[in-house]
């Protein structure tokens, strides 16, 4: 019991440094995309994330791994129910990648052209992917495939299409894509590119971050309407979503961490270290992230049928005695990449416009 | 139902097999990169440096390659092996999760150093920062064959009613003696890539008469690492995961040596031939008496019972793919340790820079450890069949109950247009690199 809770906590601290950290290299590749114009601050942009996206992206591998020892039957269930876009999402990583280590090996106009746009396309479908995913957990689907009050597979086995013809969320046969999903994927795009924007600011110094801090303040015009409106939606999809935070106070903490971080960007240009802007955007990330988990705890995927139960943490997880195991060398490994990462940002702290990523 | 069980393994075996080409040579190439770094620091011999910088270029692209397709593979478990994992997910789990947080993040935190910080570490802590990407890898590639260990020989489980295995000890996992055998092998096996690989480009550049150099350095390097691998991959490494067959997976032993009858007086050991699954016998084979009676139990007329002993029930389901797989890898680990053995002889004697016909040899072997490393998976994972979990679980009881063979199909379809435009890329980049040279490289700090 204690133990479920344990890696519950651990696995969301895991899938939430992931979207701060990996998020802000979809938002430099959003960013890349559509506001860096010449080939200086083209490098500027892959500079910034060059020499991290690898690592960033091994949260991803890493808490896929703590999903799959800990919480084994969310990991069979999820993973073979949401087969399509998981599938794309990892030809989306893989472009993604490719894009930005590919770019500088061959000096061509089009070779250049042609990587720049796979790596910023990529990096913008993701981000739409990983909010519409969101919009999926938040939205539940039909667990055991229940047809006329009847489940056709076992009860925790689903199956999603990428999307019906309705794209309704409310519909019998749901799509990973409908209206709801989109939206948080429009919220995930804005937000990110804001994080990566950020982060460019952070970690460059072209003529590119005196523009993006324009770009930042618009946009947060754009998500905090967006917000607003999901928010509104949400409860349209999926009635009392705060039903945990009426009866624990304390977890009111998340949702003002992340307006925190919303309405302080609006102060982008007053900002007097680079680095401020970058810990807005990630106190928002963090914020909304928090709040969404603590408003499910302690279900991880929504039964949208009355026939089977919703998948929790307590009737997915693996056995007592594995996971207190587990325990042991997880507690070792955190030291340990605490400690790396510690090295890590020594070696690289400060501006990389000088890096030179991915010449040869 | 068939063809969903056959998509899936064809989409696994398709995304693992050309996965796997790129860490079998990151893992001993690593080994062999902190080898120059570290003759550099010996020597202060500049050459050496260069060599590491210019392998780092080949090693970083294989890395990357190698994290792109990786991580399809962690996905697949739960996409398309879903009942499998859910079921064993509380074993496998364990060691997949901890190679996720003991050695990805270990490679990756200090490969961007090791790729971008030679001038901000210096040169003592730039050859650490190497060391602990060797280190990561080999990590990795350790808690993945405990993986693969316990799916083969199971330990420190328990299954409850609900079908549902349950570990009960964990140092089983790694007390397993399907592992160390099968690690040191495979270890073994990428080291053999690697050095092959080093040998060939230095092959190339003395033929070619570039950067000769650099091709004295690489040749002797790959020879001198090549002789200690191919024989460590057979003698004992490879004597003991073939013995570990025997003794527990006696079935897939005789059908990986292609016994079908046992012999009284002591088994041949088979050098050709085809299996004929019809008449359940041999054709045309070479064979030489008594020969893997002795290898198996030091006894030239120890008994070793042929395929048709067992109940067909638990034959291998590809008894030819598995006996051809066999052959390959053992054919070619033998030709392995010949030409290594013959090229470390020259190398001492100082004639090797200018025996052209073995440099053309030693050219032309690139491909055949990625052979033989292939082959010898295959070997393990068709000896398994038709099991995921060794004797415990079937393969038609381990995939995804909801995903249809046509989604399946359709992924299969674009992993293989996709790796093949990534394959084609990397060659064209590989070959790029190899043609500059070291001498033309500098590392990313300007």
């Amino acid at each position: 019991m204690v133990m479920e809770i344990f890696w519950f906590i651990v696995l969301m601290v895991m899938l939430g440094i992931y979207v701060i950290l990996d998020g802000y290299d979809f938002g430099a590749g959003i960013v890349h995309l559509f506001f860096a114009k010449t080939e200086e601050e083209k490098k500027a942009v892959t500079n910034a994330i060059g020499p991290f996206w690898d690592a960033n992206e091994v949260w991803l591998i890493a808490a896929g791994g703590v999903l799959f020892f800990a919480f084994p039957t969310l990991y069979a269930s999820a993973f073979s129910g949401f087969y399509l876009p998981l599938m794309l999402v990892l030809w989306l990583l893989i472009f993604r990648a490719v894009g930005l280590e590919l770019r500088g090996q061959v000096h061509n106009r089009m070779w250049e052209a042609i990587w720049d746009k796979a790596f910023g396309i990529a990096s913008f479908l993701l981000a739409l992917f990983f909010g519409a995913a969101l919009g999926n957990v938040v939205r539940g689907v039909n667990l055991g495939m229940v047809e006329n009050g009847v489940s056709t597979q076992e009860a925790h086995y689903f199956f999603l299409a990428l999307w019906n013809p309705t794209f309704d969320p409310l519909a019998e046969h749901q799509g990973v894509i409908d209206w709801f999903t989109l939206l948080l994927g429009l919220v995930a795009v804005v937000t990110l590119t804001i994080h990566g924007a950020n982060w460019i600011i952070l970690k460059t110094s072209t003529d590119l971050s005196q523009r993006l801090k324009k770009v930042i303040f618009k946009l947060n015009f754009v998500l905090l309407a967006l917000v607003v409106t999901s928010a509104c939606l949400w409860h349209y999809v999926k009635p009392f979503p705060l039903n945990n935070l009426q009866t624990h106070y304390w977890l009111w903490i998340f949702p003002i961490i992340g307006a925190i971080g919303l309405i302080g960007l609006f102060r982008i240009n007053k900002f007097k270290k680079d680095s401020t802007g970058f810990l807005f955007s990630s106190l928002f990330i963090f914020g909304s992230f928090a709040t969404t988990i603590a408003s499910l705890f302690p279900t991880l995927l929504p039964s949208t049928n009355s026939v089977n139960p919703s998948l929790t943490v307590h009737n997915v997880a693996a056995h007592e005695y594995g996971l207190s195991i587990g325990l042991s060398w997880f507690i070792v490994a955190a030291i340990l990449v605490v400690v790396y990462f510690i090295i890590q940002f020594r070696v690289f702290k400060g501006k990389m416009d000088d890096v030179g990523y991915g010449e040869h | 139902m068939e063809d969903m069980i056959l998509y899936n393994r064809l989409q696994f075996a398709f995304t693992i097999t050309f996965h796997y080409l790129f860490p079998q040579l990151t893992m001993g190439l690593s080994l062999m990169i902190v080898y120059f770094k570290w003759k550099f620091l010996r020597t202060k011999n500049e050459d050496y440096n260069n060599a590491s910088k210019f392998w780092m270029k080949i090693f970083a692209l294989n890395f990357a390659m190698g994290v792109v397709t990786g991580i399809p593979m962690e996905f697949q478990f739960g996409t398309n092996w879903a009942k499998f994992s859910e079921l064993t997910g509380g074993i496998i789990g364990q060691t997949l999760a901890m190679e996720g947080m003991f050695s990805f993040f270990l490679e990756s935190s200090f490969l961007g150093m090791f790729l971008f910080g030679e001038k901000l570490l210096g040169q003592k802590l730039h050859f650490l920062s190497g060391l602990m990407v060797f280190l990561g890898s080999w990590a990795s590639g350790f808690l993945i064959i405990a993986t693969h260990s316990w799916m083969q020989h199971p330990v420190g489980y328990e299954i409850l009613e609900n079908g549902k295995f349950v570990l009960n000890n964990f140092s089983a996992l790694f007390n397993n003696p399907w592992l160390w055998p099968s690690y040191l092998h495979n270890q073994a096996g990428s080291l053999v890539t690697s050095s092959f690989f080093v040998a060939a480009v230095g092959a190339f550049y003395l033929l070619s008469n570039r950067h000769s150099r650099f091709g004295k350095i690489f040749v002797k390097s790959g020879v001198v690492f090549g002789v200690i691998s191919s024989v460590i991959l057979a003698f004992p490494t490879g004597d003991w995961a073939a013995k570990n067959v025997v003794k527990y997976q006696p079935a897939t032993f005789a059908a990986m040596e292609g016994i079908f009858e046992t012999e009284k007086g002591g088994s041949e050991i088979v050098l050709i031939g085809q299996p004929d699954m019809e008449n359940k016998k041999l054709d045309n084979k070479i064979a030489v008496p008594n020969v893997l009676s002795f290898l198996t139990y030091q006894r030239w007329d120890a008994e070793i019972k042929g395929l048709n002993e067992f109940d067909e029930s638990i034959h291998p389901t590809n008894v030819p793919g598995l006996y051809y797989g066999y052959h390959i890898m053992v054919g070619l680990g033998t030709i392995f340790i010949g030409i290594m053995v013959l090229a470390s002889f020259l190398l001492w004697k100082g004639r090797l820079y200018k025996t052209k016909w073995l440099l053309w040899i030693l050219m032309f072997m690139i491909p055949f450890p990625y052979i033989a490393n292939t082959a010898g998976w295959y070997t393990a994972e068709l000896g398994r069949q038709p099991w995921l979990v060794y004797n415990l679980m079937r393969m038609v009881d381990g995939v995804s109950p909801t995903v249809s063979s046509g989604n399946t199909l359709f992924t299969l379809l674009g992993f293989v247009g996709l790796y093949l435009l990534l394959g084609l890329l990397f060659l064209l980049l590989v070959l790029k690199i190899i043609r500059k040279g070291p001498e033309a490289t500098k590392m990313a700090l300007k």
